[in-house]
């Protein structure tokens, strides 16, 4: 085995300082280079459409269905534990393996690490989810066939519905990176993750008060149910629940508080 | 060049580097030298700038790891447990890393040839042996064909002929003017590969020297001295040409000078000798420095 070195300087630097290009470019090539990332997409794909076809069937022949856009997209409800979970080990998984240590030698400043990865995870989740938003509402319409005019775009709020969806997914992947530049482990960020957006909501509507229930239109889940639904049942046990759009807003804010609080721990702390 | 200052790292109540300073020159490879639980791992990652020190600095060319403008193309680590996810192929964890560091594709190629994994580049390193994946560690640390280069155990694990290809690659990067800093526990190794020694024990400084006054010496003879006052003995040896190492409970390892002459000399003094040992190895040398800094010892 002979070494062949370059003699320095050889590579020329493209830029006055390695920041947040270079780590997005280094982020996009990790994302797609793990085998859990295709299956990942494989599986939302999956069961959006899968969920669609099922639900939509079943209401071919009907007339006057409830709400026929929120029984299109049902399978958003899963789709987001998917990107979600994709969120979390995207971050969790460095931490699990060791990986983490390369990846802030070369970019010692974790808010860029963090940000690269956000937006990757952000943007994935946003096209994917845009994209299946929209091919599934399609698919709906093509298996309702008679009936779809019930869910035309021209119909009140359907196109809000198909934007919004889209961008849920992301948030929800930006909450899974959130809790894990936090929390580090994959294991507990996973049941952090399922936590707040299964087991709360259902432990909360088993606890009587009104209070209880006025804090579980907080709830993430709670919240993209009203968004994939284009009539809002405005009460939730007789507590208002939040629009739509107010609702997109607050989990935003849940994710943005969430990285930043992990972005200032992961500086703070040993890697 | 690599300059530490007084570097101090606690975790919780244990103390891992302990006021510790040295510095790594260019154009040699320097071998930081301890037995396992000794502070040398700590050290890397905090000039690495992955663990923050309690107190004292680290500098590399002047500046601190985090200010570094290009990391990937000035420092250039391998770090002691395989840091890199199992997933990913070995090109695509290079890749990865590479544009990080603005770095183009062809290097990729460069450093997985460089250290022969070029026709595994495709697998998942998972599924890497030891000895594969070191060379991995080894192919991201020279992928920004950096100046200067931290190697934690780049031995540990490796055949016979994959010890001597890591020697003569970290005495060619040396003899291009890099900076090579290089860990390991075991003295014999480190004999054969580097110029200059950094020995620690318990997280402190126990000897900063060259390889070859060490081993010149010790090879001769060397001694374990204790004396009534061993600060007043060691002048006096220094003058007679020893070469002379504290320890802890005010021990010296002194070299180069024979058992007579370090006898009389502290007769001169009237300087009571406790305890004049003969050490006959490097290895002995080695383990009677870094006796009393041992943390873990099978019992």
């Amino acid at each position: 085995m002979t070494t062949t070195l370059l003699s320095r300087d050889e590579i020329a630097a493209p830029h006055a300082r390695a920041g947040l290009r270079c780590a997005l470019r280094g982020e996009w090539t990790k994302f797609w280079s793990l085998r859990s990332a295709g299956w990942s997409v494989f599986a939302l794909a999956f069961v959006t459409y899968g969920l669609c076809y099922l639900s939509t069937n079943a209401l071919r022949g009907q007339s006057n269905i409830h709400d026929p856009i929120m029984r299109v997209l049902v399978g958003f409800n899963f789709g987001q534990f998917v990107m979600g979970v994709l969120g979390v080990l995207f971050l969790s998984a460095e931490y699990s393996t060791g990986q983490i240590r390369s990846t802030m030698a070369a970019m010692p400043r974790p808010g860029i690490v963090l940000g690269a990865k956000a937006i990757v995870v952000g943007g994935v989740g946003l096209v994917l989810g845009e994209i299946l938003s929209f091919s599934t509402y399609f698919l709906g319409r093509f298996i309702l066939a008679g009936q779809a005019g019930q869910i035309a775009l021209s119909q009140p709020g359907i196109l809000r519905v198909l934007i919004e969806s889209g961008i849920d997914l992301a948030v929800v992947g930006l909450i899974g990176l959130g809790i894990a530049s936090i929390v580090r482990s994959s294991a507990a960020s996973l049941s952090i993750f399922t936590s707040i957006m299964l087991v709360l909501t259902v432990v909360l509507f088993a606890m009587p008060g009104v209070i209880v229930h006025d804090l579980s239109r907080y709830l993430p889940a709670n919240i993209s149910s009203t968004i994939f639904a284009s009539t809002t049942p405005n009460q939730l046990q007789g507590t208002p629940l939040f629009s739509p759009l107010f609702g997109l807003l607050l989990i935003s804010l849940y994710a943005a508080v969430l990285l930043f609080a992990g972005g200032l721990l992961m500086t703070r702390r040993d890697t | 060049m690599i300059e530490v200052r007084g570097l101090t790292k606690r975790y919780g109540d244990v103390v891992a580097v302990d006021d510790l300073s040295f510095d790594v020159a260019p154009g040699q490879v320097t071998g930081f030298l301890g037995p396992n639980g000794s502070g040398k791992s700590t050290t890397m990652s905090v000039i690495m700038g992955l663990n923050h020190p309690n107190s004292g600095t680290v500098t590399i060319s002047g500046k601190k790891y985090k200010d570094l403008r290009w990391p990937m193309r000035e420092v250039g680590g391998l770090l002691e447990a395989r840091a890199l996810h199992p997933g990913r192929s070995a090109y695509a964890h290079l890749w990865a890393l590479a544009q990080y560091g603005g770095i183009p594709k062809s290097r990729v190629d460069e450093v997985l040839d460089l250290v022969g994994l070029t026709s595994v580049a495709k697998r998942r390193v998972g599924k890497f042996s030891l000895g594969m994946g070191q060379r991995l560690g080894i192919a991201t640390a020279l992928l920004g064909d950096p100046a200067v280069i931290l190697l934690d155990e780049p031995v540990n694990g490796l055949d016979p002929e994959g010890i001597r290809w890591t020697r003569d690659l970290c005495r060619e990067l040396a003899a291009e003017g890099r900076t090579v800093l290089i860990s390991s526990h075991l003295m014999a190794e480190m004999a054969r590969t580097a110029d200059q020694l950094v020995v620690i024990g318990k997280g402190r400084l126990i000897a900063e020297l060259s390889v070859s006054d060490f081993v010149a010496s010790s090879s001769k003879q060397s001694f374990k001295v204790r004396a009534a006052n061993t600060e007043l003995l060691i002048p006096a040896l220094e003058n007679a040409g020893a070469l002379t190492l504290r320890e802890p409970n005010s021990c010296l390892t002194v070299m180069n000078l024979s058992a007579e002459v370090i006898g009389e000399l502290a007769l001169e003094q009237q300087n009571a000798l406790y305890e004049l040992t003969d050490l006959c190895s490097l290895e002995d040398a080695f383990m009677e420095m870094t006796e009393n800094a041992v943390q873990y010892r099978a019992s």
